[in-house]
């Protein structure tokens, strides 16, 4: 019993890692990124690349990705989808245009990424075994986990007590109204935008520590946040958390007691199920 | 959707006609690539019949898909059915699954509906790949039969021709009617009294039945059909875009979108052997940025430009 | 005016038979040969390490000592490279694309059970050999016989599973291990075909399956699994396994310090890759595959390998990838001819020297390969193969510590 809520628990902190970036980009700058996956794979990348040939830790390719992934994310949102939002109409025009664009752009990171390292990021980093209140589990995971709450704590104080971050989550509400009163919707936008990418960078290059990536497996990653995001409704980091907890939490007990194939399964069953019980996900607002 | 007239018909069926003849004047290459454009006009026709009116973006293609797929390589592989049975039964399956789908999501718009569709999708993967290795154990799906390029060709010229007819159909009649209201205003559809929840399901049927019965007919071409091949989230995520780069809102669209797409994925391919995919994804870019509207949209502004100019 | 054009229209003929005549000389110098294999996409991972690099590493060899003797004429090879996304439609259209616009002499057989038996159909059409390598099924007798142009070079399911049964019952023997073996497999086509044969033979073998679960492909968390293998208390455990989960499953066995004496995973545990990422704690573990380093023409081979790609070979596939270029360039200088019903005539009557040894066909099936593979100090031997000279002792699991 104690396995599952260890393990479960670890494996949503690696969720919230996975989804909290793509939150922000969704919810904020109302892009639907499918190129979501393949920031954490450039992030994963550049963690087993500078570990591999410079000995670099990946605690330490975390902390110089966040400024890379953030003026790299920054540089796509102004220059490749600010067009899109400029010319869209409405907010299904440019759902549609930033599925399209963001489908491109996944595919340019791949390939990118291919010509680098075509192959396996086949690398382990602290996977060192340690006792969680008696439950074995491994280090690299804890520390992605400790990792993840402090994003998620750090985004949550930012978003609700400070200016900033007020005025993130008003664009998130409306951008109409947020403009009305006077806040630089395309530069929130932007930034928000920047630092999800930033976040699943960081998640990227903590998860490579223990899962082995490959520059091909980012649509996986992209399909677990978009679930993750839309369970927990959009527009709210908290909605995130608690929807990473939840899958991280089912998928370990089914894995456990029931059967570990039926994890996936069940994991997109409870989403339905939440959906089909509260359409517009746990925190979403009912729309009128 | 607009509703087409009797001359789009008429210039349908010459277009059906013409297409008849294609695997008589290509050579394999050629038919091959045809083929592959058949199938994505079958599926992104049948898509955009549901989520051009509605606007509600599908991206369970792949299930239904898959469903066509896997019954076909069960039936035959594990059970020794002809061809024909799962043909009949898997778009059946499909549809059933659909309208339960269909009946589900009712309460679900924008994004949400989105989403539970790929949500969907990926358990019915997961749980079929679970049977397949608990219940069904098998020694690999064979689909061995002497069904060639130019017999699945014909057979999916035939699916796409129905779906056409159907949107035909559907755009002229009532429910047809019904669904344009809701497309441009669903709260106004509801006060004029449409039933918007039978209409959405009974179109969201039909793109399942259709996309099972593509995913049956394709299925010896593969020859070995893998569960996770089979029902591709990518496939759903293609038909999408290539009915989108089309222009979801005229039955026409997606074929206008299909066939660029077809071609400019070729000769990425050629072009850039070590690279096509980095290469495709500009391509993706670049057609986003010129063709705001779709092909559709640009078609129709090259058209009025051409009215304009002659008054 | 008439002199004009009928001067013209001569210069024209004349140009136009020239650049023919030159370039009908050209291209009879050059032999085309078509490869395509993923490079993206889900088995892009396994086809960087098992099948691109032999590829090149072949090419760039025959060509390195002026090309092939094919009769009188020594010809170049020429390499047309296709990606094919680990999409079957898209792999069927570059098929044939090889086939009808680049006109390609031969082709290398692509990576994966499923795509030689996709292609088999449309290259036998255009009568090209395929020796494939990475194709492994029990149905080898019905496709060869509706395909007879594909070739088959690794095994069947049952041979790879008969490996990893025979080292299990020899452990059960020598009172090494219990009646009780732990079995996970990927849900996917490969692992659950294995998962499914081996359930049978191990049965019938007498032994107990008292951990037997499937995960789903990409699953990211295996520590239930590999929790649930521990709880079951066999002292075996063998995993159907591919390259993202044999690596997770390695990482949870040490970490939870999997007390067993045999411990199998089956694809990717041949990579290099494996040993760089666990280094001494994976010793002692069983996989698909295997070699003779000591071999002296495996060992030039590899030698050659590391030099001219920059890569290590993996420990299993890689030779018999290699091997299977082999067969064909023999095959085309001995048949001294490009024409490919010759060349395949000749493949299925003829004996060859490879770096797996002497290759030969009976009924299109080659019978010399390893099936099980052992990390024994950095270097992952062959056990078990058939055919194959050179298999060491098995060696027990000893804990998961450097």
């Amino acid at each position: 019993m104690l396995d599952i809520i260890v393990s479960g628990l670890l494996l949503s902190g690696t969720y919230a890692l996975v989804a909290m970036g793509l939150n922000l980009q969704y919810g904020v700058a109302r892009i639907m990124n499918l190129a979501n996956g393949e920031v954490l794979v450039l992030g994963a990348l550049a963690a087993f690349w500078l570990y591999t040939t410079a000995q670099i830790s990946p605690l330490l390719t975390v902390i110089l990705v966040i400024p890379v992934a953030f003026i790299g994310n920054w540089l796509i949102y102004r220059f490749l989808l600010t067009p899109l939002v400029r010319r869209s109409k409405s907010q299904g025009q440019l759902e549609v245009d930033s599925i399209l664009a963001t489908f491109g752009i996944s595919f340019v990171l791949i390939g990118i990424m291919v010509s680098i390292e075509g192959g396996f990021f086949a690398y382990k980093y602290l996977s060192e075994p340690i006792s969680i209140l008696g439950s074995t589990t491994s280090l690299n995971r804890f520390i992605a986990f400790l990792i993840a709450c402090a994003i998620g704590i750090g985004l949550y104080l930012w978003l609700n007590k400070t200016r900033s971050g007020v005025a993130v989550r008003a664009v998130a509400v409306s951008t109409e109204a947020s403009g009305l009163v006077g806040i630089n919707v395309p530069r929130v936008s932007a930034f928000a935008f920047a630092l999800g990418g930033a976040i699943t960078a960081v998640g990227g290059a903590l998860i490579s520590t223990f899962i082995t990536l490959d520059a091909s497996i980012g649509v996986v990653f992209t399909l677990k946040a978009l679930i993750i995001v839309i369970m927990g409704g959009v527009g709210d980091i908290r909605g995130a958390i608690v929807a990473a907890c939840i899958l991280g939490l089912v998928e370990t007990a089914v894995a456990t007691l029931i059967d570990p194939g039926l994890t996936l399964a069940a994991a997109y069953l409870i989403f339905i199920l939440i959906l089909l019980f509260r359409p517009q996900g746990l925190f979403g607002r009912a729309s009128t | 959707m607009k509703p087409s007239g009797w001359g789009e018909l008429a210039i349908a069926a010459f277009l059906v006609l013409l297409a008849v003849f294609v695997p008589f004047v290509t050579n394999g290459y050629w038919l091959s690539i045809a083929v592959t454009t058949m199938m994505y006009v079958a599926l992104a026709t049948s898509w955009a019949l549901f989520s051009g009116p509605t606007h509600y973006i599908s991206l369970a293609t792949g299930a239904f898909f898959g469903i066509g797929g896997y019954l076909v390589g069960s039936m035959m592989s594990d059970y020794q059915l002809p061809f024909w049975v799962p043909l009949v039964v898997a778009p059946l399956v499909a549809a059933g699954l659909a309208f339960l789908i269909g009946i589900a999501t009712l309460r679900l718009s924008g994004v949400y509906f989105v989403i539970f569709t790929l949500g969907l999708a990926e358990m019915i993967r997961n749980l079929i790949s679970w049977i397949q290795n608990n219940f069904l154990g098998s020694r690999g799906l064979y689909v061995l039969t002497d069904l060639r390029d130019h017999h699945l060709y014909w057979m999916l010229l035939g699916v796409a021709a129905a779906v056409f007819l159907l949107g035909w159909v559907v755009n002229r009649s009532r429910l047809g009617f019904a669904l344009r209201i809701i497309g441009n205003d669903e709260t106004v559809a509801r006060h004029v009294g449409i039933n918007t929840a039978w209409a959405k399901v009974i179109l969201f049927t039909t793109t399942g039945f259709f996309a099972a019965l593509v995913g049956a007919i394709i299925a010896p071409r593969w020859s070995y059909i893998e569960p996770n091949q089979v029902f591709s989230p990518q496939l759903s995520f293609l038909v999408v875009i290539m009915a989108l780069l089309g222009g979801a809102g005229r039955l026409w669209g997606p074929l206008v979108g299909v066939i660029p797409f077809t071609i400019i994925w070729e000769w990425v391919n050629v072009q850039f052997p070590n690279q096509s995919t980095l290469f495709l994804g500009l391509a993706f870019l670049l057609i986003v940025y010129v063709l705001p509207n779709g092909m559709v949209g640009r078609i129709e502004q090259l058209h009025a430009r051409m009215g304009r100019g002659r008054s | 005016m008439i002199h004009t054009r009928f001067f013209k229209r001569i210069a024209v003929a004349a140009t136009a038979a020239g650049i023919a005549f030159a370039s009908a000389a050209v291209a009879q110098d050059v032999i085309k040969l078509g490869a395509i294999a993923p490079k993206t996409g889900p088995l892009a991972g396994g086809a960087v390490v098992t099948q691109w690099p032999n590829v090149q590493l072949w090419v760039e060899q025959i060509n390195a000592r002026g090309g092939l003797q094919v009769g009188d004429k020594q010809m170049m090879i020429e390499l047309i490279e296709y990606d094919d996304k680990t999409n079957p439609g898209e792999h069927i259209k570059l098929a044939q694309r090889l086939a009808e616009q680049d006109k390609v002499d031969f082709v290398v057989a692509p990576y994966g059970t499923g795509f030689n038996i996709a292609t088999a159909p449309i290259y036998g059409r255009y009568e090209y050999p395929m020796i494939a390598v990475s194709a492994i099924t029990d149905k080898m007798e019905e496709l060869t016989e509706r395909y007879p142009n594909l070739f088959f070079t690794l095994g069947t399911t049952t041979a790879f599973v008969d490996g990893v049964k025979e080292i299990l019952i020899e452990k059960r023997d020598a009172g090494e291990i219990g009646n009780e073996i732990a079995m996970v497999n990927v849900a996917d086509a490969f692992g659950i075909e294995l998962a499914d044969r081996a359930r049978d033979l191990f049965t019938e073998a007498g032994f107990e399956l008292v951990y037997d679960k499937s995960y789903p492909l990409g699953t990211p968390d295996l520590s239930p699994v590999m929790k649930g293998a521990k709880d079951s208390g066999a002292k075996a455990f063998v995993a159907w396994s591919y390259p993202p989960d044999s690596f997770g499953l390695a990482e949870q066995a040490i970490i939870e310090d999997l007390d067993v004496a045999v411990y199998y995973s089956a694809v990717a545990t041949s990579f290099p890759a494996f040993s760089g990422a666990y280094g001494g704690k994976i010793n002692n573990v069983l996989g698909a595959g295997g070699t003779n380093v000591d071999d002296p023409k495996i060992a030039e081979y590899r030698a050659a390998h590391e030099e001219i790609t920059g890569e290590v070979a993996d420990y299993w596939a890689s030779a018999n990838t290699y091997a299977a270029m082999q067969v064909l360039e023999q095959a085309i200088v001995g048949a001294a001819t490009l024409d490919r019903d010759t060349v395949t005539q000749y493949i299925k009557d003829n004996t060859f020297d490879t770096v797996m040894g002497e290759l030969s066909f009976e009924n299109n099936v080659s019978h010399t390969f390893w099936s099980v593979g052992q990390w024994q100090d950095g270097v992952f031997r062959g056990v078990k193969g058939s055919n194959v000279d050179g298999a060491v002792p098995v060696r027990l699991k000893e804990g998961w510590t450097e």
